[in-house]
């Protein structure tokens, strides 16, 4: 039983050492410093550019992704992901890593990002703000209220004094665009950036209170403690706020700052 | 007569159930049990529950109706490319439930050839409906019934219902009298499985149906939406999701237990 037990255990080891191992660039580039960025899905297209261009402005350097929801982002460095830079999409997410001790000094806010109503071109339901969404016959989707885009929507709701009565509340702001893209729906809540990441396929009908309090996303940006390559990261920040950065922010349609 | 077991299969074997059993176990762990009562119980968490065990029953019933009856042509008909036929009912099994909510989609959405004839006709739309979420788990549970009745039917074999047509009783008659209390214990354990599984769908019912409270926002939903804010809740109400599933399993599996 003691044996089975032993041997147990190190098979158990085995597979958590074959599990952890992230060895791939490593082996490839010698010298190479690798870079892990950890940052919101919304940020996907994005940095993916800058990445490229980082690269080639810091030769030997990888920049490796980590994109994914905010929230889960955060609950990662905190649980002590291996992650040099964290980028989310919430104060209030990049708050859980800063109160676990998990970023250095402050972070920056370096964009932000507003509301569209996403409709079809053309816009065959004229919709023309939030009002016309509950309309009847209007089928609207927005994020679910827990979720950074759908407390967004709250907050611009309460702006404009109308109460939605979404057909669904989508776990993030590609499900609401998925749904207006598909026809399912006839208008959903999205950012700007949504709006122009389909390249047409959905048109953005502005409406004042998306610049309502609480309704503007913010983008914060930090070093993560403990990472091996804080100068690395330092850089990055300075990049994604530099020329070339905020060039491709604002092509993506955040507003910097 | 029990045969012996060799001694170098109880290692993978004591693996394989942990490799199971310590993931559940960590949530029992991580469960604020001194709240969890009040985790399970808000009006949210009780929504998604009671739309889970109703769309579940559902699913169940039309399971047995339309897969029941698929899984006796499967066993004991002779129809020309029967090995294709089952091929494309086990197909959810293995497809990405993302891949099977969006077929679903694109078949009954407002744009898809059923959809938008079923809205233009009747005025009916079914993505963000309950039908949806049952249609949902339908397709991901169906698999579970027809493979259960189907190998129940295969085992059961045909000499009984040979002789009752011997003795001159109809195909209709054989079906009720003989056939079905011959596989009565797997079309109750097919039909109990269909239900669990349909108690877990997630993909295919977010990507169809959509999340909305006591409409569509089943407990898996909830979950999910929960783990983005409030992870206590989440963890608490797997929990119950755990239990749930583990009663259900127990119960169509009474008859293999020693």
């Amino acid at each position: 039983m003691a044996g089975a037990a032993a041997v147990l255990g190190l098979a158990l080891t085995a597979c958590g050492g074959s599990d952890s191992g992230s060895g791939q660039q490593a082996g490839q580039q010698a010298p190479a410093r690798t870079l892990t960025v950890s940052a919101a899905a919304s940020l996907t297209s994005v940095y993916q550019q800058l990445g490229t261009e980082f690269q080639n402005a810091n030769p030997g350097t990888t920049v490796k992704f980590n994109f994914g929801g905010s929230d889960s982002l955060a609950q990662q460095v905190v649980q002590g992901a291996p992650a040099d830079v964290l980028a989310t999409a919430s104060s209030k997410t990049m708050n859980t890593a800063v109160q676990a001790g998990k970023i250095q000094g402050e972070p920056v806010i370096y964009a932000t990002n507003s509301l569209q109503i996403a409709v079809a071109p053309n816009n065959p339901k004229g919709i023309t703000d939030l009002a016309s969404l509950n309309r009847p016959g209007i089928v609207s989707v927005v994020c679910a209220p827990a979720v950074p885009c759908g407390a967004a929507a709250e907050a611009a709701e309460k702006a404009a004094g109308v109460t939605l009565t979404p057909a669904s509340e989508e776990q993030d702001v590609k499900g609401v665009l998925n749904r207006v893209q598909t026809g399912n729906a006839d208008a959903g809540l999205v950012y700007v950036t949504d709006v122009k990441s389909t390249n047409g396929k959905v048109q953005g009908v502005s409406f004042p209170q998306a610049s309502a309090q609480g309704a503007v996303q913010s983008y914060p940006i930090g070093v993560v403690t403990g990472s091996q390559n804080a100068d690395l990261a330092q850089s990055w920040i300075s990049f994604v706020r530099g020329e070339q950065g905020t060039a491709a922010l604002q092509q993506a349609g955040f507003v910097t700052k | 007569m029990r045969t012996t077991i060799p001694r170098v299969l109880w290692v993978p074997a004591a693996l394989a159930w942990l490799l199971v059993a310590i993931p559940v176990a960590g949530l029992v762990v991580r469960v604020d049990w001194p709240n969890f009562l009040g985790l399970v119980t808000t009006p949210s968490a009780l929504a998604a529950l009671r739309l889970s065990l109703e769309t579940g029953l559902a699913t169940m019933v039309l399971c047995l109706l339309l897969g029941g009856p698929l899984a006796v042509v499967l066993a004991r008909s002779s129809l020309p490319g029967l090995a294709f036929i089952r091929s494309v009912v086990l197909l959810p099994l293995v497809l990405p439930p993302v891949v099977g909510g969006l077929t679903l989609l694109f078949l009954f959405g407002r744009t898809g050839p059923v959809g938008s004839f079923l809205g233009r006709e009747f005025g009916i739309t079914i993505p963000f409906s309950t039908t949806a979420v049952v249609l949902a788990q339908t397709f991901v549970a169906m698999p579970f019934l027809v493979v259960s009745l189907e190998g129940a039917l295969r085992t059961a074999g045909e000499r009984y219902e040979a002789v009752a047509a011997t003795l001159g009783a109809s195909p209709t008659t054989t079906l009720w009298r003989v056939t079905v209390p011959v596989v009565l214990p797997g079309l109750m354990s097919g039909s109990v499985l269909a239900f669990a599984r349909a108690l877990g769908e997630f993909g295919a019912t977010i990507t169809f149906a959509g999340s909305l409270e006591g409409t569509t926002r089943t407990l898996p939903l909830f979950i999910y939406l929960e783990s983005e804010s409030d992870l206590d809740g989440a963890v608490a109400m797997s929990l119950v999701l755990v239990v749930v599933a583990i009663a259900v399993i127990v119960i169509s599996r009474t008859r293999d237990l020693r």
